[in-house]
């Protein structure tokens, strides 16, 4: 396993003077390739901020953040989105699929938006990360009519669509009754095992958290364990 | 970015309902800026036909000499003035010879020379001064168009016959076939039969104008050879004050644009085309606002998913994209279907060569389709600009958190 990415002395407040809030106080973290690692935490601990900045949607107010060997703490606004577009995927609580776009063009939705149309090679590997996903016959159904727990898959596919090394999981399984839960968790090992992606999953659940190889508790804006 | 192209179309298509109340309102916007291009327009070419458009476009008159006024050489002695002749005194003598080449420039139609001058229509006892034109047979309606005035008769001139307006004959008393005698300054006198009555709309010329022939005139006037006035008309009466310059280069002769004598009237044209500038800007600011009105909506309505886009790696640059297109797409279809709809609501409307008076003078050639398509399109974008800076300024975070 070699190192993906590395947070150093992560610190990020909100507000300032009397109303600031630090979130993270110096927080290190390092991530490996090929890992499946629960993040876990009570609220307000600092999880969801941590994943942000790990997905380099916020920039921390202090500390490095290097993934890939890039210091991404100094990036430009355009740097950091071509970035994400390429190694980065999300997995969102409530799978945040485009409600006017069918479950194919979600999952293609990172490639087109970087080769500026839809390909027939990206329609291809949306169309088999959807079979993976047991989705196949809902390649054409339009997003508002998939079930929750499909919809959470079609997620799942389109942060895989640009084979990224990381993907960041926000409560995948949260909006999910406990079979979606197992069935959704149960390809994310999948695709770690054989396509050998890293996946951080911040999750209340004790249970989907024991899936994962790696827990790593956070407390305080800190790594506690 | 054809991408980006995709979703703002399937941004569209979504909510049918709103984007076709959308492209209702750009429509409307475009109708009322073609509605108002073909009236003012319209408007403009009516009241020039039925103005400038009936007068000699250029006008080659030899300079008048005024009388002289004879001074004294001594103190003392009393300055005596020379009554001005009501004879037609300034003559061009060689003007006919450069007939052929005035005909040969490009964009005059015709020309007529004429002998004019004033003189008195008598019947019996009854007396009225009137102004005496006097034209080549062939020629009567080549400036003025008589035969369209026509009331009775036939607007042919042969010697001694005189084409005479409505209110004139009203005023003698007289009917077609009559004898009425004219006579000139100089004593002359000439017998001659009515064979044309004509009414224009300008009271004026029915009281004060008669037509001639012009080989009676030169009797009359005792002016055996020259004339005394050459008009011309010209294809397009806007091209007059260069066609002028260029006759008076070419002849050396004085020939003046109608536009001299019709300041005022070039003045209101003027006036009224600038009105129709503010109303059709009107129109266009209407437009941009509805357009920044509904796409700013949509941006709003829209943040989670641009957040999502955002995060799934779009630029800014293509988040603003994706709403430029959807502006530009909406003054395509608003621009298209007002124009349609302008064309088709002015179909009905007589054409301008069949103008007259009772129908309102809208001109349909005169719609400026193109122009109101271009300039909506254009509108249509920079009215989507702020709303798509303002979707690029999103910030995914808390646009996925909505």
């Amino acid at each position: 396993m070699t190192e993906l990415l590395e947070v150093r002395s992560l610190v990020k407040t909100f507000g300032s003077g009397d109303t600031e809030t630090r979130v993270l106080r110096g927080l290190d973290l390092t991530l490996g390739t090929n890992e499946l690692a629960a993040l876990l935490g009570p609220s307000g601990s600092g999880k969801s901020t941590l994943l942000t900045i790990l997905g380099t949607l916020m920039h921390p107010t202090s500390g490095s953040h290097t993934m890939l060997g890039h210091d991404l703490t100094q990036a430009t606004d355009a740097e950091l989105t071509e970035f994400r577009n390429l190694h980065i995927g999300f997995v969102f609580q409530f799978h945040n699929l485009l409600p006017d776009f069918t479950a194919l063009e979600n999952v293609i939705f990172p490639t087109a938006i970087r080769e500026g149309r839809e390909t027939a090679a990206s329609r291809a590997r949306g169309r088999e990360l959807l079979q993976r996903m047991g989705l196949a016959d809902r390649v054409d159904f339009p997003a508002p009519k998939l079930s929750g727990g499909q919809k959470q898959r079609v997620a799942v596919a389109r942060a895989l669509m640009n084979s990224p090394q990381l993907v960041l999981a926000d409560e995948p399984t949260g909006n999910l009754d406990r079979a979606s839960a197992v069935q959704v968790m149960d390809l994310i090992g999948q695709i770690n095992r054989e396509e050998g992606t890293t996946f951080l999953i911040s999750t209340h659940d004790e249970k989907i958290a024991a899936t994962c190889r790696r827990q790593i508790v956070v407390g305080d804006g800190l790594v506690t364990g | 970015m054809l991408y980006a192209l995709k979703i703002a179309s399937r941004y569209l298509t979504a909510s049918k309902a709103q984007t076709a109340l959308l492209v209702l309102g750009v429509a409307v916007g475009v109708f009322i800026f073609i509605f108002m291009s073909a009236l003012i327009g319209g408007l403009a070419e009516f009241i020039l036909s039925r103005t400038a458009g009936d007068i000699s476009h250029i006008t080659i008159e030899a300079k008048a000499t005024d009388p002289a006024l004879l001074l004294g050489r001594l103190p003392g002695q009393t300055l005596l003035v020379q009554e001005k002749s009501g004879r037609a005194q300034a003559t061009l003598p060689t003007a006919l010879s450069f007939l052929p080449l005035i005909e040969a420039v490009p964009h005059v139609i015709a020309v007529s020379p004429q002998v004019n001058g004033s003189g008195t229509l008598r019947r019996g006892t009854q007396t009225t001064p009137v102004s005496v034109i006097g034209v080549e047979p062939g020629r009567e309606s080549d400036i003025i168009n008589l035969q369209s005035y026509l009331i009775e008769g036939t607007s042919r001139l042969t010697a001694g016959t005189i084409l005479m307006g409505q209110s004139q004959i009203d005023d003698l008393s007289l009917f077609l076939g009559q004898t009425v005698k004219l006579e000139a300054p100089g004593g002359t006198v000439a017998n001659l039969t009515l064979t044309g009555i004509y009414k224009i709309g300008t009271g004026g010329q029915n009281t004060r104008t008669v037509y001639i022939n012009i080989a009676t005139a030169r009797t009359l006037f005792a002016l055996p050879q020259g004339v005394t006035r050459i008009e011309i008309k010209l294809d397009d009466l806007n091209n007059a004050d260069a066609i002028a310059t260029e006759i008076s280069a070419l002849t050396g002769l004085n020939a003046e644009s109608w536009t001299i004598k019709a300041a005022q009237l070039k003045e209101a044209l003027r006036a009224q085309a600038q009105t129709g500038y503010f109303l059709k800007t009107f129109a266009m600011i209407t437009i941009i606002i509805g357009v920044a009105s509904a796409l700013l909506l949509s941006t709003y309505r829209r943040r989670p998913e641009i957040g999502i886009m955002r995060a799934m790696g779009a630029s800014r640059k293509f988040v603003v994209f994706v709403f430029v297109t959807q502006g530009a797409l909406i003054g395509v279809l608003g621009g298209l279907s007002g124009a349609g709809l302008g064309y088709l609501a002015l179909l009905p409307f007589p054409r301008r060569d069949a103008f007259h008076a009772g129908t309102l003078p809208i001109d349909i050639t005169q719609g400026s389709y193109g122009l109101a398509i271009i300039l909506t399109v254009i509108g249509a974008i920079l009215a989507s600009i702020w709303p798509a800076r303002s979707a690029a300024r999103v910030d995914p975070v808390t646009a996925i958190g909505q």
